[in-house]
């Protein structure tokens, strides 16, 4: 355990899911318009539910297991790039889902 | 507030968002709830190693279980499913849910709706679950 246990947990998270963008033709992180616009909103409301729980003491962290680096005076670098990564995953999972089963979600023409 | 509560609160949020606002009803599609049951396994594997580690650590009185700030929890049990605190599932429902809704609705909106997710490679299996169209 590290002061980079959490960062690692989110490369995980990152390489588990990137190849489906490859080998399954998810076609997620080419259209990157799309993903920056609709991963604002969903890291708004997170970075607001963040700051409540941190700010009330819901949640904390192990400060030997993770980088110290502190954003907007509350938020944890990780937790920024959790709130990024994982709809990243979400994203990438969904459209593999889509290209094997080849379903329709109603976007398309 | 509890960590219940706004877990609540946001998978409302999230239905209101994908059925009523949005209009994208995502929560109605077959492929949505096979890739969640994938994500949601993957969710236990890595929250598990945050909550385990207590690299991620939470207090009680925000909680429906124990204390367990700073010992190990239970895998299952005592208000924890896989190590984590079972709020966290509506915290990643939530999450996976207003993702993907907010992404079709801009597809419909024409924000790079093309490509289209393409077919898997030929030696992807066929049938059964995980499998392609026979």
């Amino acid at each position: 355990m590290s002061k980079f246990s959490y960062l690692g947990v989110l490369a995980f998270i990152l390489f588990g899911t990137v190849w489906l963008e490859i080998i399954l033709q998810a076609r997620v992180l080419r259209k990157l318009k799309r993903l920056v616009l609709t991963i604002t909103p969903v890291v708004i409301l997170f970075v607001i539910w963040d700051y409540y729980a941190i700010t009330n003491n819901h949640w904390f962290f192990d400060e030997t297991k993770v980088t110290g680096i502190t954003l907007i005076g509350f938020l944890p670098l990780e937790e920024l790039l959790f709130f990024i990564i994982v709809p990243i995953a979400a994203l990438l999972s969904f459209e593999a889902v889509r290209s094997i089963k080849q379903e329709k979600a109603g976007d398309e023409k | 507030m509890t960590y219940i509560q706004i877990g609540i609160i946001y998978c409302l949020l999230a239905f209101v968002l994908d059925f009523y606002i949005l209009k994208t009803k995502v929560l109605k599609l077959r492929m949505f709830w096979l890739s969640y049951v994938i994500v949601l396994f993957f969710q236990f594997v890595t929250n598990g190693i945050l909550t385990k580690n207590l690299i991620v650590r939470y207090n009680d009185f925000a909680l429906i279980g124990g204390d367990y700030s700073d010992k190990t929890p239970p895998m299952i049990g005592d208000g924890r499913l896989f190590y984590a605190p079972v709020e966290d599932v509506f915290f990643g429902f939530s999450m996976i849910v207003m993702t993907i809704s907010i992404w079709i609705w801009l597809g419909r909106k024409n924000i790079q709706r093309e490509p289209y997710s393409e077919s898997p490679p030929k030696w992807w299996p066929k049938g059964h679950w995980y499998g392609t169209k026979k």
